[in-house]
């Protein structure tokens, strides 16, 4: 059958099952948006290409799928990078479709014209530009295949116009050829097996879980290893909702932020079992004190990560699910074989860790509302039923911190890269991806409004979000590091109150919108916005500009220098520096 | 730091060369020398790279270039098991006073001249990198006018080919 470039590119992806594109057309890209209309791909329009591309990320981190997005050539594809950095950093499987100036038209400054895969290539695991239609089968089929498997991220496939213009005979390719790419997916056994015996002797082991966990899906494995062994577990920000907060060994986020539990299994224990995860400098803090008494387990799909940041006892490469699983079952042999060590001490000092030294915050009635108040009542409001994704920033933190998170894939951040403006787009493509769920954006002001702009399409599209803004007036974050770090030498980082008036501007996009400065307040406010489905819900949440993300490791740090924070007595502070265990 | 040299199997495909090229500067390497043409198979060529690094970032850097998609294999050419060269065309200041005295040195190092004019000579010369820098410190009180080196080229020892070899990332039990 005879087609054009653009109907095999649309065919192409039809036959990856793809159900739906975040994209916005142009002049480069213009012939593939004709054969859209008749295609079973539901194309969304978005107002802006970053915002195609959080979409289609926010779509991948709730479903597991590849996300899509499509954008045209120069400024459209240019649009993308920001996305695309971010899906790269946090391993978001990913599939972008530029168009490209005309082949002959290439390398000499044509309106429109970008280097996309030269500008690209640093930030995608992949890309093409194709300059052979009958490429086009084979260019997509290889895009999703790399983007989904091995360590997944981002690919970019780009197709000059005459390419999309031309005709020819389809034909839908029967294999990639790819003999340079095939990761590793199956552990070796001997080190799986040298795991479980340093496992099986530790007698302060502690599960360290990454981003990984969730995108191998390995959940249910981990619980199984971690219950069998009786390691506490600590989750990444990448991982949150890999492991139950409400799981006794769950101790929570290890890192900068993160629960001094975690932060402080980490720096006592004998053993980490790393799992999918990449000992970033978020967590490590100053990394020739991090750990220091561990030996390490490290097992990734990735080899470059491991060894890459701190040096592997136990190296392992694959599919962490894999590896999870035949972990449990290898160190179930092993304390069958030579009995299991005595970790009863280590579980105690560690939850009583984590219930003398939670996260802290004081609501005083009457007094400015907290943003940790209203995370919480968020979370006990939904009861956890809910997908939230955050920007990044205090916002971030507060989220991560004060949301309980029970399930898998109920958690949508920006990580690596630290992306502003991510949870609005994301949290509309997590909508089209899990359309049954309550998606929330939890979100800053100044993040707000570098891509408030896709209201206009969840409005248009029909995807009903709800976006809480703890807004604090102020870069919050920056703030908190210049009020800490610069002697309270603010600079740049007053956004103020009133502008934009967020109800306002959510009513101009056809959302509702809400107002909330008064903690007795927010209960009744979260119910209307989670009453309301039938449209998107923006409720401007006026919090306290003062409050800062405790405890706190300052950057470059050791996390043994780990700050509680104001909430906590000089007495507290000393206690948690030399982790003190009381002995009942 | 110690030099290393590693043979990059990969796909001749566009853009191959910035690919790796930029991974090197993006992750903080810098490359000594880097030589790169085709192969006894079509559709493959063969880069050969000089890192200065030390060792635990040289393993970094090979698995990172084992990401690429069109990197086939990779392997680290050990100096004493392999055969390295480099070609390099020098022009030297050469008067009829100096000019025999610069043939008699070159013809030492089995260096060829392919190019004279009245106040120049031009010589090639090939050899390990040891050797082709003891003749341009020889010949640098001449006075050295252009200089063009290829960059070294490397094979192993043997009968296998790279391809016969497995990688040098997953030859490590993992």
């Amino acid at each position: 059958m005879k087609v054009t470039g653009a109907q095999s590119l649309i065919r192409s992806l039809e036959a990856c099952d793809v159900d739906v594109v975040f994209g916005l057309p142009g002049g480069a890209i213009l012939p593939a948006y004709d054969p859209i209309r008749e295609s079973s791909v539901r194309h969304i329009l978005v107002r802006h290409e970053q915002g195609a591309g959080h979409a289609a990320e926010g779509y991948a981190w709730a479903t597991g799928k590849v996300g899509v997005c499509m954008a045209t050539s120069g400024p459209g594809a240019t649009n993308l990078v920001t996305a695309l950095c971010d899906a790269y950093m946090d391993s978001v499987p990913l599939v972008a479709i530029t168009g490209q100036v005309p082949s002959w038209a290439i390398g000499s400054d044509a309106f429109q014209e970008a280097d996309t895969t030269g500008i690209t290539m640093p930030v995608t695991k992949h890309n093409e530009l194709v300059l052979d239609i009958d490429r086009i089968p084979g260019a997509i089929a290889e895009a999703f295949h790399i983007a989904a498997s091995g360590r997944p991220g981002p690919v970019l496939v780009d197709v000059p116009k005459d390419i999309l213009q031309a005709t020819t005979e389809w034909a839908w390719p029967a294999t990639n050829e790819l003999p340079g790419y095939r990761p590793v997916t199956r552990p070796n056994g001997k080190r799986v097996r040298e795991a479980a015996a340093l496992l099986r002797a530790a007698r302060r082991p502690v599960l360290y879980v990454g981003g990984g966990v969730t995108k191998a899906g390995a959940e249910a494995a981990l619980r199984e290893l971690a219950e069998a062994s009786g390691a506490p577990v600590t989750t990444t920000l990448m991982a949150r909702g890999a492991f139950p907060d409400s799981h006794p060994l769950a101790l929570g986020m290890p890192g900068m932020h993160g629960n001094y539990a975690a932060v402080a299994a980490l720096q006592e224990a004998d053993l980490l079992v790393a799992l999918g995860a990449r000992f970033d400098d978020r967590v490590t803090g100053n990394l020739a004190t991090f750990a220091p008494k561990a030996r390490i387990v490290h097992a990734d799909i990735d080899p470059a990560e491991i060894g890459k940041n701190r040096v592997a006892d136990v190296p392992i490469v694959g599919d962490v699910k894999l590896v999870t699983e035949e972990l449990a079952a290898a160190y179930k042999a092993a304390v069958t074989a030579d009995g299991a060590a005595d970790t009863e001490a280590w579980q105690r000092a560690t939850a009583q860790w984590k219930q003398r030294f939670p996260f802290r915050y004081d609501q005083q009635d009457g007094g400015p509302l907290k943003p940790q108040h209203v995370v919480e009542r968020v979370s006990a409001l939904t009861g956890g039923e809910a997908v939230v994704v955050a920007g990044v920033g205090q916002h971030q933190m507060y989220a991560a911190q004060h949301f309980r998170f029970d399930r898998p894939r109920s958690w949508i951040n920006s990580g690596g890269l630290g992306t502003m403006g991510f949870a609005v787009p994301a949290a509309m493509g997590a909508k089209v991806g899990r359309p049954d769920e309550l998606v929330v954006a939890i979100d800053g002001d100044g993040c707000f409004q570098m891509t408030a702009q896709e209201l206009a399409t969840c409005t248009t599209e029909r995807i009903p979000i709800k976006v809480f803004i703890l807004n604090n007036g102020h870069l919050g974050m920056v703030r908190q590091w210049q009020e800490l770090f610069y002697d309270e030498r603010y600079s740049e980082v007053h956004l103020g109150f009133e502008c934009p008036d967020y109800v306002k501007l959510a009513e101009a996009y056809g959302a509702l919108g809400l107002r909330c400065d008064r903690a007795e307040d927010v209960d009744a406010t979260l119910e209307k916005a989670l009453a309301t489905d039938d449209q998107s819900v923006v409720v401007d949440f006026r919090v306290d500009t003062h409050e800062g993300v405790f405890p706190m490791v300052p950057a470059g740090r050791p996390n043994d220098e780990i700050i509680l924070g104001p909430e906590f007595s000089p007495e507290e502070q000393a206690a948690a520096t030399r982790r003190e265990v009381r002995t009942q | 730091m110690s030099t290393h040299t590693i043979s990059v199997l990969v796909e001749d495909r566009p853009g191959v060369l910035a690919r790796i090229s930029g991974l090197f500067s993006r992750r903080g390497f810098n490359i000594d020398s880097l030589a790169v043409g085709p192969t006894e198979d079509p559709g493959r060529s063969r880069m050969t790279i000089v890192v200065d690094c030390a060792e635990r970032p040289l393993e970094q850097v090979t698995k990172q270039l084992n990401k690429l998609v069109h990197v086939l294999k990779i392997v680290e050419l050990e100096p004493d098991r392999s055969v390295e060269r480099e070609l390099v065309l020098v022009k030297v200041k050469a008067d009829p006073s100096v000019r025999y005295q610069i043939i008699e040195l070159a013809e030492m190092f089995r260096a060829k001249i392919v190019d004279v004019g009245p106040d120049a000579l031009s010589i090639e010369a090939t050899g390990s990198p040891a050797k082709v820098q003891a003749m341009l410190e020889l010949l640098d009180p001449y006075g050295i006018r252009e200089l063009a080196r290829t960059g070294r080229v490397a094979l192993a020892r043997g009968g296998k080919g790279i391809a016969d070899k497995p990688l040098r990332v997953a030859a490590r039990p993992a």
